[in-house]
């Protein structure tokens, strides 16, 4: 290489660092702008408000600190109203009006679903929290909650392997996230040589109330002289009679144990738990949890809320990892520049509340540790089973036929969502091969 | 079989041994070692560790057993005010950031200790199990005739050879006769199962036990011809009486649901039908009743059983005070449009619904239920009713005749009815026609405040409770007849069962499309309902 290339080079280069820095100062001026798009009002207000208040008291917290870079961080708080069309809007008023830096947001699959198009169309930074069903990735979204084979398929594991549990009912509400997670539970449990006939599929509505016969059926399926278990995927309000049915039926938790993949301390707290010890729970985060990171953080919440009985939950831990990696990111990249954020974060690591640390991967999800825990009297979980170590969240899933030589990863030169490894092709936009 | 499982089997035997449990008293030094054992064990280990607590003969052992089956039995981290660390404590209250807590080995309560001191000692089903076998081989022996049945139930499907000896001893000892049979069907299905009995399979033939039958299928299939004949045939008999255990089952989850449906429909058919008001607010009357329930139970702390029953009175009182305010607010503005009525009505509906979020909370609220209302009654081994829906079908039986009651019995039931029928003749003959109207929508939102009482103890008391039942409440209306009591409580009942009728068959979200698709072939068939209303009004 000649000199002179050599000085044309480290031309380009200082010019190229001369125009980032000037447009990186266009950006950094001011409070960073943090866009909260939680429901405030409507069915989902229930979860989402706390989810909320985390992020108010996480950014109060990280002011007091100084902030980051020197700047304060501003939240910018709409309110989607549990109605699905409406967080498009107002994800679209929060970029395009608000000019966030960042969304943190949304709880249903489908609310992220409606949002996801305006992010990226607008190139927005979307943090979401809630465990789900897989099958997407976006190069604007980051999945701080579970993918399925960071709560289902261990779970799954440990009933099969420690338990010993050779049938299942997969009972869900009638809708995509039950819909999909059982679709990949029933191939992998087919995989592992569960009969068709060993394998009870029950759907419901949202807030069914009247449990009488499905009850009465598991425990009729339960009775053939096999370990059986129910893998619930059940939604919301509808829990609190199913496990009130399940108690009066005398279904014990020693005979038909039921894992749960939604039902969190929160949900517990509206029902008496005495009949329910020994059912099961599936997350990355437990309250009960015994580490400093974490009594630390549950102080913080009871300070924050003012209630001595406030409970914390696994969706209120991954906004609190994805707070922190964002914070991490902007520090590493040296600005709130979306694509500069976006390049840094992969890779980042965060302590999460467990005691351990948190990792954003390239395909946009995080690594977590999978924690079973048990149903006490208190209405919190013991843990009894935990993945010996973090597992990465995978966006597509191995058991789907349509998605499982999909890989996604969001850094050059791949820079490709849904990257088919037999076709050697990228399928473009991110939910095309999905189904 | 597993190393802890025979371990278990082989103490439950030495058990059974004991003349009556040895009060041996082990030292402190021993406690606290077994205790820190226990505490440090994996999961597979500490099924051993339980037994040695089991077999110390401490009398103290029971409780720590207990504790740890309840998960509260926890270890002090570090030094606090109360305790020095790895003193071994009985959490008595669990709620909150700092817990009561007992020494474990004096068993004196020592006071509170923050949450991140304790170390919970882990416990899982399958330890729970265990505990459960051996807790119960020791409750053989209690004077309790029921805690004796409760334990021999119990023993079925874990007893095996060491044990069978001992238990066959205590059987004959037995006084009481369910105790016994109890313990003697625990034996037969040991000996079908391990030693391919053909005689025991005769004592199985009629149970409908789960454990029984699990022993007889597998029986079935033996090489045995005997003993896969005489399996066969037991079976056959149970399987008939399972039979008709199915049918008598499906029957009354139909009942209990068509009752359900009664309760919320009954208030709805006296003011559509009476008063031609289509009242959309009358899911929201139903939540009122609800809360009543939640409200009383926070004025009655520890009594959920007489809050309950107060509530009963107080359910129906706050909801005819909410109605006679709707109908003076409101409804009597609107009187002869029905369209406008709806319209208002469902505005009222809304009103209420962010009322309770704003001023009690959007949260669900939890209403206990009461002992005597959880749980089941065993009609036989396979036939539970549970006991909340069965308080519910009387109730609300109760609730219907009350109606009818005052319908026919009554002055205000006799002026309603000529109300009903031609107004201005009504009250040419000296009728406060306005009166009865406030009247008869306050009987119909009480009954709704009723209804909420009763639905407080099988689903969600939240905002959105009336929404639930609306829908339902104007299906069960429209499907009996307008107005018809009767009606209303036929096609409650009909359309519950027909409902549990197709839920197994067709799933939940299905049955309730095709319970719908019914009933606009019905109304097509026959416009007014099962019981048509008669008379003049109705005609015109």
């Amino acid at each position: 290489m000649t000199i002179k290339k050599h000085l044309k080079t480290g031309f380009s280069a200082l010019a190229l660092s001369l125009t980032i820095s000037t447009a990186a100062t266009a950006a950094d001026e001011g409070p960073i702008k943090v866009g909260i798009l939680h429901s405030l009002s409507g069915t989902m207000a229930i979860s989402e408000s706390t989810l909320k208040d985390t992020m108010l008291m996480l950014i109060e917290k990280q002011n007091a600190e100084g902030g980051v870079m020197g700047r304060q961080l501003e939240p910018v708080v709409v309110d989607p109203a549990s109605n699905w069309p409406l967080f498009a809007e107002k994800a679209r008023e929060l970029l395009a009006k608000e000019k966030v830096d960042v969304i943190f947001g949304n709880w249903t699959s489908v609310s992220r679903k409606s949002v996801l198009p305006v992010v990226e169309e607008l190139n927005g930074l979307l943090f979401y929290p809630v465990q789900y069903e897989g099958e997407e990735s976006s190069e604007n979204v980051f999945y701080t909650g579970a993918a399925p084979n960071q709560q289902a398929i261990p779970a799954v594991d440990y009933l099969m392997n420690e338990v010993g549990v050779k049938r299942w009912v997969l009972a869900g509400t009638d809708y995509v996230y039950p819909r999909t997670t059982n679709k990949i539970l029933e191939t992998y449990l087919k995989d592992h040589g569960v009969a068709q006939e060993d394998i009870m599929i029950n759907y419901t509505p949202f807030g069914h109330s009247n449990w009488q016969s499905i009850v009465s059926d598991i425990k009729k399926f339960g009775s053939a002289g096999k370990k059986t278990a129910v893998v619930s995927t059940i939604n919301g309000d509808a829990n609190v009679p199913f496990y009130r049915e399940l108690a009066n039926q005398g279904i014990d938790a020693a005979d038909i144990p039921v894992v749960a993949f939604s039902v969190g301390e929160q949900e517990l707290s509206g029902i008496d738990t005495g009949p329910l010890v020994g059912h099961l729970a599936a997350w990355n985060y437990f309250m009960s949890v015994d580490a400093d990171a974490n009594y630390d953080f549950i102080d913080q919440w009871i300070e924050y809320t003012g209630k001595e009985d406030a409970v914390t939950n696994d969706p209120m831990e991954a906004h609190y990892i994805g707070f922190n990696m964002y914070i991490e990111a902007v520090k590493k990249a040296g600005t709130t520049d979306v694509d500069a954020v976006k390049d840094a974060i992969i890779g980042v690591s965060v302590p999460n509340l467990t005691g351990g640390y948190a990792t954003m991967m390239p395909n946009h999800h995080i690594t977590k540790p999978v924690l079973i825990g048990e149903i006490q009297d208190n209405g919190q979980f013991s843990v009894v089973w935990q993945t010996p170590s973090t597992v990465a969240g995978d966006a597509w899933s191995d058991f789907l036929p349509g998605s499982k030589d999909l890989i996604s990863d969001w850094r050059k030169p791949l820079f490709c969502g849904n990257y088919n490894v037999v076709e050697k092709t990228c399928g473009g936009k991110a939910e095309v091969a999905a189904q | 079989m597993s190393i802890t499982r025979s371990l278990k089997q082989l103490l439950m035997a030495c058990l059974l041994t004991l003349p009556a449990l040895v009060h041996a008293q082990a030292s402190d030094e021993q406690a606290q070692s077994l205790l820190k054992q226990l505490a440090d064990a994996s999961y597979a280990e500490k099924g051993r560790i339980i037994n040695d607590i089991a077999g110390s003969g401490d009398e103290r052992a029971r409780q720590w057993l207990e504790a740890f089956a309840d998960g509260k039995l926890a270890r002090v981290e570090e030094d606090t005010d109360v305790a020095p660390a790895d003193t071994f404590v009985i959490v008595l209250e669990n709620r909150g950031r700092d817990w009561t807590v007992a020494d474990a080995l004096t068993g004196d309560e020592i006071g509170e200790i923050s949450r991140r001191n304790l170390d919970s000692i882990r416990i899982n089903n399958a330890l729970r199990g265990e505990l459960d076998g051996i807790l119960s081989v020791i409750d053989l022996k209690v004077d309790d005739p029921e805690q004796r049945l409760a334990a021999a139930r119990g023993l079925r499907g874990s007893v095996d050879d060491a044990m069978v000896e001992n238990l066959s001893e205590l059987m004959a000892e037995e006084e009481n006769n369910s105790v016994k049979a109890a313990l003697e069907e625990a034996i037969a299905i040991y000996r079908v199962e391990e030693l391919g009995d053909v005689d025991a399979v005769e004592t199985l033939s009629g149970s409908l036990n789960s454990q029984a039958r699990a022993a007889l299928n597998a029986a079935s299939r033996s090489d045995d011809a005997a003993l896969a004949k005489a399996a066969k045939e037991a079976m056959v008999s149970i399987e008939q009486k399972l039979k008709m255990n199915r049918a008598a089952e499906t029957l009354y989850f139909g009942l209990s649901l068509g009752s359900v449906l009664v309760l919320a429909a009954i208030g709805l058919a006296i003011t559509f039908g009476v008063m031609g008001v289509i009242n959309m607010a009358h899911g929201e009357l139903i939540m009122l009743g609800a809360y009543t329930t939640w409200g009383m139970q926070q004025l009655l702390p520890g009594q959920p059983g007489l809050a309950l029953i107060l509530s009963i009175p107080a359910g129906f009182l706050v909801a005819a005070l909410a109605g006679i305010a709707i109908e003076r607010s409101v409804i009597q503005f609107l009187k002869g449009r029905p369209l406008e009525t709806l319209l208002a009505t469902f505005g009222i509906s809304l009103i209420l619904q962010q009322l309770v979020r704003t001023v009690i909370s959007p949260l669900n609220r939890t209403v206990i239920t009461p002992e005597w209302m959880s749980g089941s009654f065993m009609v036989n081994e396979g036939l539970f009713l549970t006991l909340n829906r069965l308080y519910i079908i009387g109730f609300s039986l109760v609730v219907f005749a009350g109606l009818m009651l005052i319908m026919r019995k009554t002055r205000l039931g006799l002026e309603v009815r000529a109300v009903t029928q031609n107004r201005a003749m009504a009250r040419s003959m000296g009728i406060k026609a306005t009166r009865v109207d406030i009247m008869t929508f306050a009987l119909g939102s009480g009954v709704a405040g009723l209804a909420g009482v009763a639905l407080s103890q099988i689903t969600n008391v939240g905002p959105n409770l009336g929404q639930n039942y609306i829908i339902d409440s104007f299906m069960v209306v429209v499907f009996g007849g307008v107005g018809n009591l009767w009606g209303t409580l036929v096609a409650g009942l009909s359309l519950g069962t027909i409902n549990q009728l197709l839920e197994p068959w067709a799933g939940a979200v299905l049955a309730k499309i095709l319970v719908l698709v019914f009933i606009i072939l019905f109304i097509q068939k026959r416009p007014r309902g099962l019981f048509p209303q008669k008379g003049r009004a109705a005609e015109g």
